[in-house]
């Protein structure tokens, strides 16, 4: 036994100094911070099989590490009579997994978001919906951490302080049978530099303080269409892009808070209101 | 008896690594004009195997001092890139000069921490250290293992350039040039002027894919004028040696396409994820390791573009 557990040890010393056992590249160290995650931020709800109601789309391989797009669709058939109330992104292996979650408009029918975020690990990234039937549905995805000199940081940092708090709205064309059925797509844009506040300053040893978009509001008229509580994972300038049903408003409004208290208004015309 | 065995593995290994580290083999340089001596990085990712050496590093002696431009993937590949100078100069090293902050070019840094050394670099490449330094060693230590990065330390440049700054190693002037956003948001150049020899750090890449960090219109503006720069030959961040300014023509021709491809996309209303896959494609041929750097550019400039 003793010669055994020597053998071992002298393997573990061995296997130390070749460096192997930290050879891998991806996080398969037996740890799944998911259990963890369920607990603290959906308070151990039951988690059902998302399929068929929810679908995640993000590259294999982080890129960027400071821009990953991802994808949210909703994926419920027309005739379900449950619709999804809120969509929970969580990043499982970020500093704060918590990445966005979302609030659909009870009469927009968002059935695609698609965002961008950072991400720093190899890491599993779960989707969660919550729908009107109060239960909880998830989906998940893996990603690959980026290599070389990428980051999850500002590339241009004085061209992100000048960018603050600009708005910029976007209206895409659809095809014709969406038009005919009052579907758009429109993107919002907000100059935020997002900062994560995980990062330290070598030289005087001080945490860069956490400023970031932590609400996202979007209306048409008076109508929510979408709503985003927003963490430190979600990439520099937050951008979304979404579709929605017209309900014939002709103003597309948006207010945005972050964490120093500001709050950014714009409104836009909407092309072409009415379905 | 196995016991006896592990026992004299593990004795041999120990001797083999440290006879290894007390060594400390001299990094191959050329010398590229008198007195400027230039390794060429391989052109791959930075791995345990290659120990972070990829990109192109160099030093240039003057009559009083030593200036080191660049110090390497990692403290292993500084310690070997000042053997080399010592087999060639007792001078001292007055200045390490850091082109920019990425990985493959300060975590040699290290190696070269010495009284009286003093580290050089752009004004903006100690905040981004600061923001990036971190993720750059939890990421490289899991790619090259502890025994390569846990030496490197994130040193940051006392000497701030902003603007131009001249150094004098004894009857040799440096001129130094810190950049707009281009590669990064710290880019520095060093241009010798006795030898006409322009070590343009990651301004400059042949060969290698050019890798965006800053930003893709700056970038080509920079080179705009970065070109008017009277020199005979550019060291670049990555690839061979090459004249001055014809180096310059591939990447040029790459930035333009990766511009022209994401505002097509743009305008026509195309998602970051298709420039990602799309934007540049046409290149493809033209470059290494262009399948690990070419969709990150994409999805880079598309995000930029989108602020235009």
């Amino acid at each position: 036994m003793f010669r055994a557990c020597f053998r071992l040890l002298c393997t573990a010393m061995l296997s130390v100094m070749l460096g192997t056992h930290l050879a891998r590249a991806d996080n398969t160290d037996g740890y799944d911070p998911w259990p963890g995650l369920v607990q603290d931020i959906f308070n151990n709800r039951p988690m059902n099989d998302g399929g068929g109601v929810i679908a995640i789309e993000m590259p294999y391989r982080a890129e960027d590490a400071a821009i990953v797009p991802v994808k949210l669709r909703t994926t419920l058939s027309p005739d379900d009579s449950r619709s999804v109330r809120t969509i929970t992104l969580v990043i499982d292996r970020n500093p704060a997994p918590m990445a966005a979650k979302f609030e659909l408009g009870r009469d927009a029918n968002v059935t695609e978001i698609s965002t961008r975020v950072r991400v720093n690990s190899y890491t599993d990234v779960h989707a969660v919906a919550e729908l009107s039937d109060g239960k909880l549905y998830v989906v998940k995805t893996y990603v690959k951490a980026s290599g070389g000199c990428s980051a999850p940081a500002a590339k241009n940092v004085e061209e992100a302080k000048n960018r603050l708090g600009q708005m910029r709205f976007r209206q895409f064309a659809t095809s014709d049978q969406d038009r005919a059925k009052g579907v758009r797509e429109a993107q919002i844009m907000i100059g935020h530099p997002n900062n994560s506040g995980l990062q330290m300053d070598q030289l005087t040893q001080l945490y860069i303080p956490a400023f970031f978009v932590d609400q996202l509001k979007l209306w048409q008229d008076d109508s929510l269409v979408l709503a985003m509580e927003g963490g430190i994972s979600i990439s520099e300038d937050p951008n979304l892009r979404f579709t929605y049903v017209s309900n014939g408003a002709k103003r597309f409004r948006a207010e945005a808070r972050d964490t120093d208290g500001h709050v950014f208004r714009n409104e836009w015309d909407i092309d072409k209101p009415g379905i | 008896m196995v016991r006896l065995a592990s026992i004299a593995i593990f004795l041999a290994l120990l001797c083999a690594s440290t006879s290894a580290q007390a060594q400390q083999q001299a990094l191959a340089v050329t010398e590229i004009a008198p007195g400027v001596f230039v390794h060429e990085g391989v052109t791959a990712l930075m791995t345990r195997e290659n120990e972070g050496a990829i990109a192109n590093v160099g030093f240039i002696i003057g009559d009083s001092g030593v200036a080191v431009i660049d110090t390497g993937g990692s403290v292993r590949e500084g310690e070997r890139l000042l053997a080399a100078i010592r087999a060639r100069t007792d001078e001292p090293i007055r200045y390490v000069i850091n082109t920019h902050a990425h990985p493959d070019h300060v975590f040699g840094n290290a190696a070269f921490a010495h009284e009286g050394t003093l580290f050089v670099g752009h004004s903006n490449c100690p905040r981004a250290l600061a923001t990036r330094g971190q993720f750059y060693i939890d990421n490289f230590r899991r790619i090259m293992g502890h025994e390569l990065i846990n030496p490197v330390r994130l040193m940051a440049a006392t000497v701030l350039v902003d603007g131009t700054l001249t150094l004098d190693l004894g009857s040799r002037a440096l001129v130094l040039r810190a950049w707009p956003t281009a590669h990064s948001d710290n880019d520095l150049t060093v241009l010798d002027v006795k030898s006409g020899t322009l070590f343009a750090g990651d301004l400059v890449f042949l060969r290698h894919v050019p890798v965006l960090d800053g930003s893709l219109r700056g970038w080509l503006k920079a080179l705009d004028e970065l070109s008017a720069i009277s020199a005979q030959r550019v060291v670049p961040g990555h690839g061979h040696v090459s004249e001055w300014p014809a180096a310059l023509a591939d990447e040029r021709r790459y930035l333009q396409t990766l511009l022209s491809d994401v505002r097509t996309l743009f305008a026509r209303g195309r998602p970051i994820a298709e420039a990602a896959r799309q934007a540049a494609s046409s290149e493809r041929s033209h470059w290494e390791l262009f399948d690990d750097y070419n969709a990150r550019n994409a999805t880079a400039a598309f995000s930029e573009i989108e602020w235009e």
